[in-house]
């Protein structure tokens, strides 16, 4: 991954993230309860604890994916109407959601245009854009059934880029990159940050977040 | 929201065509179990005129079975399903493209490969083209009707087979409209209660099928 990568300065993010007493109840099973923390822009935020604390259940209730038990999450300006949290992060789980029928730019075109917050004209530079910020923009239109685990991982992060949201959610986006791409990961969570954006991070191995906060959801239930 | 719906109908239908299994599997299976059913049913030309209509319909029911276990599974495994889910298109519109993209890639073939099973048959053509006009109503909702199986079914072993059996019954209907307006044709009488009744079937599948499939999707990721 590069650094040298401009990322549109246009966007400056002004959102505040407040969670309050959230509660995660799934098939009948409580996985965390009462997690409250409150994020301002430029934050960022270190879950951890062991397998089965509710990691990645933590990210996938504040990306909308599950209904929280209870609690509350608001992101909002200082001074301004809330934006439901779905439409306004990037969630990157294990799964990487890549079609490897497709080239890389297909995958990319395909998120894209899904998220749509890029006009049919810029979608060509804005994957280019996106698949140089983590260092594939030589297999642009190569299939992506081609491309290693690491090369997966870099192409779904490469999504943070394509589309630009004020809040990350990655759940162990370290895992199977090699250490240049890491440093190129920690370069695009300054950057992020630098523009006003949050970046909430589970992870088991170090990664470079300086001056991150840090939430341990404990023992597993 | 109609970029987000076009760029999802047009990956899922280039998914289906690059990776087979999409319009040339179901057509195949379409066309080589209409040519058993035809040597089965032995050379009396009658009789296979008159067990054409319904043969055929039955056919088509199968075929568009055989790629709907995949509609969601693929996504649901691999992860995109979770991207549809937080997309800022409604979960509703987004299936209701998948399915149109099923439609396209199973149903459409069908329909332009049924000339080919009408001439083994031996069906007159004003049965054929009503033949056509009755899939072309009806294969929506052997689509729409799938998809709430499919995504039922998600996340289920060999969910194909359970699939088969939610969906089938709920075939009954269009089949039963879709059949009475073709033998209706070739005896001279009016097809339009009929092809009124099946088109009624797809209107009500193309309300209640995405907003099922989608409410079916939410539950199993949650």
């Amino acid at each position: 991954m590069t650094s040298e990568i401009e990322i549109s300065s246009e966007h400056m993010f002004d959102r505040h993230l407040m969670v309050r007493d959230l509660g995660c109840i799934r098939s009948g099973m409580r996985i965390f309860s009462s997690v409250g923390f409150s994020l301002a822009p430029a934050d960022a935020l270190l879950v951890s604890g062991p397998n089965g604390a509710g990691k990645s259940s933590l990210l996938r209730v504040l990306g909308g994916l599950i209904e929280p038990a209870d609690g509350s999450i608001s992101f909002a300006p200082i001074q301004g109407a809330q934006v439901p949290v779905p439409e306004a992060s990037h969630l990157i789980g294990h799964l990487e959601a890549i079609k490897p029928g497709l080239s890389l730019f297909e995958n990319l075109a395909f998120w894209i245009g899904l998220l749509g917050d890029v006009s049919a004209n810029q979608v060509r530079a804005r994957a280019k854009l996106a698949l140089t910020a983590v260092n594939l923009a030589h297999l642009i239109d190569r299939p992506a059934r081609f491309l290693s685990a690491g090369q997966k991982r870099r192409l779904a992060l490469s999504r943070l880029v394509a589309s630009p949201r004020a809040l990350w959610l990655l759940d162990e986006p370290t895992l199977g990159l090699d250490t240049n791409s890491q440093q190129g990961l920690a370069r695009l969570l300054a950057a992020h940050r630098a523009q006003g954006g949050i970046v909430i991070v589970t992870s088991h191995q170090p990664i470079d977040l300086p001056g991150a906060r840090t939430l341990d959801l404990g023992h597993s239930p | 929201m109609m970029r987000a719906i076009y760029a999802l109908f047009r990956r899922d239908v280039m998914l289906a065509i690059r990776m087979g299994g999409g319009p040339s599997l179901g057509l195949g299976f379409y066309l080589i179990a209409g040519t058993l059913a035809a040597i089965g049913l032995g050379p009396e030309p009658n009789l296979l005129a008159r067990a054409a209509p319904g043969l055929i319909w039955v056919l088509a029911l199968l075929a568009c079975l055989l790629s709907l276990d995949r509609l969601f599974q693929a996504d649901f495994e691999d992860g995109a399903l979770d991207l549809l889910v937080a997309a800022p298109s409604s979960l509703s519109a987004l299936v209701l493209a998948k399915i149109a993209a099923h439609w396209v890639t199973t149903g459409l073939p069908l329909i332009l490969g049924t000339p080919a099973l009408a001439l083994l048959f031996n069906l007159p053509f004003d049965a054929l083209v009503m033949e056509m006009i009755t899939l072309g109503i009806g294969t929506p909702a052997l689509s729409l009707i799938g998809a709430i199986g499919a995504a039922l079914t998600i996340g289920v072993r060999r969910g194909g087979l359970l699939l088969s059996l939610l969906v089938l019954p709920l075939y009954v209907p269009v089949l039963i409209f879709g059949v009475a307006a073709v033998d209706a044709s070739a005896s001279g009488m009016a097809t339009g209660a009929h092809l009124s009744l099946l088109a009624a079937s797809s209107l009500i599948a193309l309300v209640l099928a995405p907003i099922a499939s989608a409410a079916a999707l939410k539950l199993h990721l949650s």
